[in-house]
């Protein structure tokens, strides 16, 4: 089981976290269109993860289950947290100024999507893919 | 014990000091006499150590930012800008100063063998102050190649925004890289700039190059296009992949509002109609030849 782990700091991190993601992607054979999805939605969350707490830490793991390999990511921050979780993840809610898509629209674009939150202590964001996106 | 004796050994051992050192550069594996000639080190390496001696001559050994090391400053300045674009190793950079190090180091123990209290206290002084001297190469090696990486941005930036004139009237912008806040910025004010100038009523951003559209890049792409319709042109998306539509739609972002197209061929095919444009094949013979009728 490979295990990686990325500091996020700055907006330039963005791009070669991203390129990471892909290569793992790649590397398990995941289909385009399910590299794109999860792609998307990790660089949602990084940037949510900038925007809010001015970085973090991401873990990235290549799992399996029976038969099936996919692609685990762990987005932790210290930031301020999130008071209202349900109302975070509704569509158009932010509180940036931004369409407030990036928590639901990350969401729906994965197979299995967690979100842990306390506030004044920081968010944590696990989200998994599956190669056949299933 | 007194520092201007010391001065004063450097300077009487100058020329066995730079021939020492000269055969240390040399013998050194990773000499890279393809970059340098063994002139040029010469002479560069005479230079500084001529400011080394100036600038010691009162027995000042500590403070390398004194006026005195103006000179040496500047030499090493010189010598490790230049050596940063010409693309030495940093090893390679840091070993010049430190093998000055040995050379001086040698004419110490030559002279004053028998004195070792003397011999030990100048030979830290020697180490200190060639230490110093070695960080301010690095220092200036480093700000030397971040100078090339900060003009290779510049340059990027500048080439990957270009704004076409495809026909008379249409501009098309081909958005190669991802789009954060700052690229926005510049493509909308080319973008802009662009359609006053021409008096084009129709732009074309074509995102094939964009590897990953979220809601952040889609938010600055719907910005470009409500300023673009601020100043009475219209503006289509082309280059939108089958992956990254349905991204797209999962994500939840409403682009319905804005004209969209697979590919640039189509959205130029589309900003033709809008014009009351039209293609035709020429009808004479079988030459495959297209003819463009207003």
């Amino acid at each position: 089981m490979t295990k990686d782990t990325m500091q996020i700091v700055r907006e330039q991190d963005v791009v070669p976290f991203r390129n990471r993601v892909r290569e793992l992607a790649t590397k398990i054979g995941m289909s385009l269109v399910n590299q794109t999805k999860l792609i998307t939605a990790a660089s949602e969350l990084v940037r949510n993860m900038l925007k809010y707490a001015s970085g973090g830490k991401i873990t990235l793991e290549v799992i399996s289950k029976t038969g099936q390999s996919g692609i685990r990511l762990t987005f932790a921050d210290n930031g301020p947290g999130i008071e209202n979780i349900p109302q975070a993840m509704q569509d158009g809610f932010s509180t940036g100024r931004s369409l407030g898509l990036g928590l639901p629209g990350a969401k729906r674009l994965v197979n299995e999507f967690d979100i842990k939150s306390v506030v004044g202590q920081g968010t944590t964001v696990t989200v998994t893919h599956w190669k056949n996106g299933r | 014990m007194n520092t201007k004796q010391t001065a004063q050994l450097l300077k009487k051992q100058k020329k066995t000091i730079l021939e020492s050192w000269m055969k240390h550069q040399l013998a050194d594996e990773a000499l890279r006499d393809d970059l340098i000639s063994n002139d040029d080190l010469r002479r560069q390496s005479e230079e500084l150590l001529n400011g080394i001696i100036t600038a010691t001559e009162k027995g000042n050994f500590d403070n390398v930012y004194s006026s005195e090391y103006d000179l040496v400053n500047d030499v090493l300045n010189d010598i490790s800008i230049t050596r940063a674009r010409q693309g030495f190793s940093p090893r390679e950079v840091t070993m010049y100063v430190l093998s000055l190090k040995q050379a001086i180091i040698e004419v110490m123990i030559k002279e004053h063998k028998d004195q070792p209290e003397l011999l030990f206290t100048e030979i830290q002084m020697t180490n200190k102050l060639l230490d110093n001297l070695s960080i301010l190469t690095f220092e200036t090696y480093l700000k030397g190649r971040e100078e090339v990486i900060l003009r290779q941005t510049d340059e990027i930036n500048e080439i990957s925004t270009p704004v076409i004139r495809v026909w008379d009237g249409i501009l098309a912008l081909p958005i190669i890289g991802t789009l954060d806040s700052q690229r926005t910025q510049i493509v909308m004010e080319n973008l802009l700039q662009e359609i006053v100038n021409t008096g084009s009523n129709i732009a074309i951003l074509d995102i094939s190059g964009v590897p990953a559209v979220d809601s952040l890049v889609a938010q600055h792409l719907i910005k470009t296009v409500s300023a673009t319709r601020l100043m009475g042109a219209e503006c289509i998306i082309s280059g939108i992949r089958a992956e990254i539509a349905q991204t797209i739609v999962h994500l939840g972002i409403d682009l319905s509002s804005i004209k969209t197209k697979a590919s640039l061929a189509s959205a130029l095919q589309l900003a033709f109609t809008m014009l009351s444009l039209e293609v035709k094949k020429k009808n004479t013979g079988n030459i495959q030849n297209s003819r463009l009728i207003r």
